[in-house]
Formats: C-alpha cells, sequence, structure tokens
C-alpha cells in the first residue's frame, strides 16, 4: 500500500517540478480528449435537438401508430362502412390495458365551425388525448396543453395556432377566452393553450378532446376511424407490433389493421461518432508522440537525480514504475482537464441558436465519451511512459551519480 | 559479529581491449556499529569502487562481503536496494541535491522509499533533521539559494533522516573551502555519534581523515591501514599543506602492516 501511494506521490511530484515541460507536452493530450468529450456530447445534443423536433411530428421513439379500417370491397355503387366509434374506443381501451401502455392517445380529424370577431370559420381539429402532448413533446407558446381534469369537463377546452389565437384578438390567456363552436348544437369552448403556427398564411387549426368533439362536433365523413398512437419502449417495439396487431385484429372482425412504427435514422450519429473517435485518437497518438519526445530528453537530464534514487533505495522496479507513473498520472490528469474544458464548453453551447430549437430533454454528459478519453490519453501516458522509463533503468547507478 | 565485513574482495571490469583492469585486489576491511573509518588515496585508485560495494551499489568480482554476517551476494536485487535505503547514507562530494526541490524536500525524498511512519510523516521528519543540521529556517529555500557548506548539510541531513547504520561520505569536503569543510566533518561527525552510525569517509584531505578512529590508505586496489599522525595538528598546518595523500606506499609493504604519514606526507613502514 505504502509502496503504491509513494509510487504516485514520487509521480506527481516530479510533475511538479517539471510542470513547465509536462504542461507543454500534455497540450496536445487534453485538446485530443477535449475534442473527443467535446464533440461527442456536442453531436448527441445535436441528435437529440433533430429527434426531438422529430418527435414532434411522429411522436416519441418508439410510438406504435394503430390504424383501423372497416373492409370493403371497393365495388362500384358500394360505399365504405362507417366506423362503429364504440367498438374501437372499447378495442383501444382494451389493448393499452392489456399490455399496460402509460401514455396513449386516439388520434383523428375534423372539422368544426368556429364563429370569430370577423365571422363563422371552419377550422381544421386534430382530435386526441391528453397524453398526445407527452407522446409528441408538445409545446404551447403560451397557456398549456390539455390534462387530464379537462376530459371531465362540460365545456369543451381547446388548443389553438398562432392564426386561430389571431383571429380571436389575441385575448390573454389568463382571462379564460371563449369562442363559440357553432355546430348544431352551439358552445362556448375555452382556448387554453396555443402553439406556433407550422408556417406562415396556416389557417386557424386547433386540438379538441376525444370526448369533447364526439359531443360537440361532426365527424367529417370519410375520414375513417380515429387511430391509435401508443408510446412503447423502444426495445419493446418489434415484439408489440404483431401482438397488437393480432388482438386488434381479433376484437374488431370486420376491420382490417395496421400497426406500424415509427422509425429514426441513427447512421448519421453513428458515422458521427466514428469520425470523432478517428479524429480524436489521430491527435491523441499525435500528442502521445511528443510526450515520449519530451519524456525521453527528459530522462537524459535527469540521470543523475535516478542515480541518487536509486542511491536511496530505490529498486530498478521503482524506478521504472515511477518514470512510467509520471507519464500516466500526467496524462490523466491532462485527461481530467481535457473533460473538464470539454464539460465547460457544451454547458455554455447557446442551444437555441446552435441547434434551432430548445431542446427539451437535454442528453446527459456523455460519461462515456469522457470514460473513453481519459482511458485512451491513460493509455497513451503508458505507451508514451515504456520508452523513457526503460531507458531510466538501464542507467547505470554508479555513472549515474557522477554524470 | 562486525557491521561489516570485506574478505579478500576484489573488482575488476573487462576493458573494450578485453584487457582486464583490477580496480580493487585482496580489499579486507571490518567495520563495527558506530565506528569511524576514512580511506584516503590518489585519484583513480579505487576509493569509489570500494565505497559503491561497500554501499551495495557495485558488487565484487570475487571475495565476500558480510553485511550484518548475511553474505550481500545471496541478497536479490530487490532486497540489496531495500537495505541500501534502509541501513546506508551517502554523502556525495557535489552534494547531488535534486533541483527544483526545496532543502526539506530533498531531505524527505529518502523517506519516499521507506514505510510506515517513516513515508506517512516524511515532512516532519525532514524538518526535524534540517534543524538538527542547523537549517530549521531554510526548510523552502531551493539548493540554488543556498551556500555550499550549507548543500553540504542539507545532503548530511538526507543521508541521516531515515536513520542508517552507515554514512559513506565520498569526498564530503571535496567541494568546500577548509574552514567550511571542517565545520561539515565536525557535524558529520557529530551527528553520526549521537545516532550510533558508523561513518566511512573517503577523502584526499587529511586532515578529515585525520578525525577517524581508524585510516586506511588505497593504492593500486590495495588497502592498507595507516595511522596518521597527531590528528589533532593536522587542522593547524600551514603553508605547505598537502593536498592529496602522500608518496605510494612501498610495493614491498605487506598489507596488513601498519604505515605511518607524517604531517609533510611521507610514509614509513
Amino acid at each position: 500500500m505504502t509502496g503504491f501511494v509513494s509510487t504516485l506521490v514520487e509521480a506527481w511530484d516530479e510533475l511538479r517540478v517539471h510542470r513547465l515541460r509536462v504542461l507543454l507536452a500534455l497540450i496536445g493530450v487534453a485538446v485530443a480528449v477535449t475534442a473527443i468529450t467535446g464533440i461527442t456530447a456536442a453531436v448527441q445534443m445535436m441528435s437529440q435537438a433533430f429527434r426531438e423536433q422529430s418527435e414532434r411530428y411522429n411522436g416519441r421513439d418508439v410510438t406504435l401508430t394503430a390504424d383501423v379500417y372497416p373492409a370493403w370491397s371497393g365495388e362500384m355503387g358500394t360505399t365504405p362502412p362507417t366506423p362503429d366509434p364504440a367498438q374501437i374506443d372499447a378495442a383501444y381501451t382494451r389493448i393499452t390495458e392489456q399490455y399496460a401502455i402509460e401514455y396513449w392517445s386516439r388520434t383523428s380529424w375534423t372539422q368544426a365551425p368556429f364563429r370569430f370577431p370577423t365571422g363563422a370559420q371552419m377550422v381544421q381539429i386534430q382530435v386526441v388525448d391528453p397524453d398526445y402532448g407527452v407522446i409528441t413533446r408538445f409545446q404551447p407558446t403560451d397557456g398549456r396543453w390539455f390534462s387530464e381534469s379537462d376530459v371531465d369537463r362540460l365545456a369543451p377546452t381547446v388548443v389553438v395556432n398562432e392564426a386561430f389565437w389571431a383571429a380571436l384578438g389575441e385575448p390573454p390567456l389568463a382571462s379564460h377566452p371563449t369562442v363559440v363552436l357553432g355546430g348544431a348544437t352551439p358552445v362556448r369552448a375555452e382556448v387554453i393553450g396555443v402553439y406556433p403556427s407550422t408556417w406562415s398564411q396556416e389557417p386557424p387549426a386547433a386540438y379538441a378532446l376525444s370526448g369533447h368533439a364526439a359531443r360537440w362536433a361532426t365527424p367529417a365523413e370519410g375520414n375513417g376511424a380515429p387511430g391509435l398512437r401508443m408510446w412503447v419502449p423502444p426495445e419493446m417495439s418489434e415484439e408489440l407490433q404483431p401482438l397488437i396487431t393480432r388482438d386488434l385484429t381479433a376484437l374488431m372482425p370486420g376491420y382490417e389493421v395496421s400497426v406500424y412504427p415509427n422509425e429514426f435514422d441513427d447512421s448519421l450519429d453513428n458515422a458521427a461518432t466514428w469520425v470523432i473517435l478517428g479524429v480524436g485518437g489521430f491527435a491523441l497518438l499525435l500528442g502521445g508522440l511528443g510526450l515520449v519526445n519530451i519524456a525521453l530528453v527528459t530522462v537524459r537530464h535527469r540521470i543523475r537525480e535516478i542515480g541518487i534514487r536509486r542511491s536511496f533505495g530505490a529498486t530498478s522496479g521503482r524506478v521504472f514504475f515511477g518514470v512510467l507513473m509520471e507519464s500516466v498520472v500526467a496524462t490523466f490528469v491532462a485527461g481530467l482537464v481535457g473533460v473538464v474544458i470539454a464539460v465547460a464548453v457544451v454547458k455554455n453551447i447557446p442551444v437555441d441558436q446552435v441547434f434551432g430549437g430548445g431542446i427539451e430533454d437535454m442528453p446527459p454528459f456523455p460519461l462515456s465519451a469522457a470514460a473513453i478519453g481519459m482511458a485512451c490519453a491513460t493509455g497513451v501516458g503508458a505507451l508514451a511512459g515504456l520508452i523513457p522509463a526503460t531507458v531510466a533503468v538501464r542507467v547505470k547507478v554508479i555513472d549515474a551519480i557522477r554524470y | 559479529m562486525s557491521l561489516l565485513e570485506l574478505t579478500d574482495v576484489t573488482r575488476s571490469v573487462v576493458l573494450p581491449d578485453e584487457r582486464v583492469l583490477e580496480i580493487l585486489r585482496g580489499i579486507t576491511l571490518t567495520v563495527d556499529a558506530g565506528e569511524h573509518v576514512s580511506i584516503v588515496g590518489r585519484s583513480g585508485t579505487g576509493k569509489s569502487t570500494l565505497l559503491n560495494i561497500l554501499g551495495l551499489l557495485d558488487s565484487p568480482t570475487s571475495g565476500e562481503y558480510l553485511l550484518e554476517g548475511v553474505s550481500v551476494a545471496r541478497l536479490s536485487q530487490r532486497k540489496r536496494a531495500w537495505r541500501r535505503g534502509e541501513d546506508f547514507g551517502f554523502v556525495f562530494q557535489q552534494f547531488n541535491l535534486m533541483p527544483g526541490r526545496t532543502a526539506l524536500e530533498n531531505v524527505a525524498a529518502p523517506l519516499m522509499y521507506a514505510r510506515g511512519r517513516q513515508f506517512w510523516k516524511r515532512r516532519a521528519l525532514a524538518a526535524e533533521m534540517l534543524d538538527r543540521v542547523g537549517l530549521g529556517d531554510r526548510l523552502e529555500d531551493m539548493p540554488e539559494k543556498l551556500s555550499g557548506g550549507e548543500q553540504q548539510r542539507v545532503a548530511i541531513a538526507r543521508a541521516l533522516v531515515r536513520g542508517p547504520r552507515v554514512i559513506l561520505a565520498d569526498e564530503p569536503t571535496g567541494a568546500l573551502d577548509v574552514d567550511t569543510g571542517g565545520e561539515v566533518m565536525a557535524l558529520l561527525d557529530e551527528i553520526a555519534a549521537q545516532t550510533g552510525a558508523a561513518l566511512i569517509a573517503i577523502t584526499h584531505d587529511l586532515a578529515v581523515a585525520a578525525r577517524a578512529q581508524r585510516h586506511y590508505r588505497l593504492a593500486g586496489g590495495v588497502l592498507v591501514p595507516i595511522v596518521l599522525n597527531a590528528p589533532g595538528r593536522v587542522t593547524e598546518w600551514v603553508g605547505d599543506v598537502p593536498t592529496d595523500v602522500p608518496a605510494d606506499v612501498p610495493a614491498d609493504l605487506p598489507a596488513d602492516s601498519p604505515a605511518t604519514v607524517d604531517e609533510h606526507g611521507a610514509v614509513t613502514a
């Protein structure tokens, strides 16, 4: 124990005494580790930003979508059968309970007339359940998304786009603005949230809850049955797909069932990771060569000191290990500095400006990349220390003392 | 049982032209704990080689070296290194302090190879030893800020900090003026006596050699016991003070016959 600690202390002392040369030798190593760790973290953040943007349209990883269609022969003169909402709701509820799916939402489209100050206008409505906001990482610019308590409200609530809100005169949401939903039975709907319009000329649009839409809006003909979106663990999605297809088919005779996942392309991530590791590895190699060079020169300058240490009782093994550990400890510290710099840089990246949008779930700092960087740096240090350590051991004690 | 015992020890090396150079021939020497022994001799007569063998830095070509009755030839390299650190303290002519380290760090350096309390308390022990050699107020000074005498004091403190049983001093005053050399030797004598360590000093300086209880002369690789006249007087020499050992031992002088060296360097059998 004492031997190991004293070797480390000795190595640290050497580094302290020769800090200038160590600093020069290790800049390359620290920069390489910073590059490996920092760029890996930045790529992960970029990937997460892209993923979240994608998930706002397609749902989280992995979201299974189940679509059901009443079977229809397509013969001329016949019309598609009308879906039975009660049967579909019962089947969906059964499936989500059976597979303990925590987040799920029915989704369908309809239209309803809203009475704006400028007159009534048909508005495209996406009919969903509250979990839809979780599944699609819904981010309102003002107000809020639906909660479970909204489901039980008698008056409908809507989350509208900016065009809809502008048509209402942009009333503050804290004042609980309402709009008349003018169907067969007009009702006042409360606007609880606003989300950004997708493009500049987008017409008014809104989200409404499934239960409310069934009561107050008439489903548009030909829109078919509502689909079901389910956020499931990625590792289970492949297994669940055929099971849900099978069970829905069994629960809904006369319907055709299709269950499919949203998919993400990770090839860019993988390629970027290899490029980073390649560049970082090359930088580490160069840093290591610099380290070997300086360490060799230093050992030649330290021959007398090595001889003196031998007179203190240092064994050849201790001298070898000591010189090796100097290199290892130095590169370990350089690696640590590299990681700290990488953390500082990554934490100060202006995410909104760089990635074009906020990141809801900031990926944790890539500890694996930091660990890989540290391990590589320490490994390079060990390799770089082998040559000077061997030279140090071959020094003849008597000659060294007189050197 | 003696602390150190050399019996008929030789040391030779093979030169590049394959000739064999005999550095030491038939060295027989016994040193007991607490003794002060001096060895004088010209440059190139093998003094340092003898000291290196005594300090386990080198091995004899033949003969036997017993350390507390144990043949050092039987010790592994690791064990020899361990005993070197434990039992021997070296004082060099050029001080050999490690640059870039304070006096305290230099003195603490040997304790890096110790275990237990000596390792963990190394700074306190080093400070205590520096205080004993009169440098308690110079702990954080770098070697280049110290005078030659002070540097040698640091070297002495470093040699003694692990409490060695033998102090091997190779020309300890060689780089110092006469007065400073005398002070340093007085200090070395005093601390060696206090700690009970044997002191083996190799020197050109007869005044330094005369401080020892027993004296030897090394010439042509042969170690001869000598008697230095009136040790107390040599420091009073003025004028033509011999700076080197006197003329060679007569070729016919048996190795075990005491010789006498007078203050003018003349040797008589």
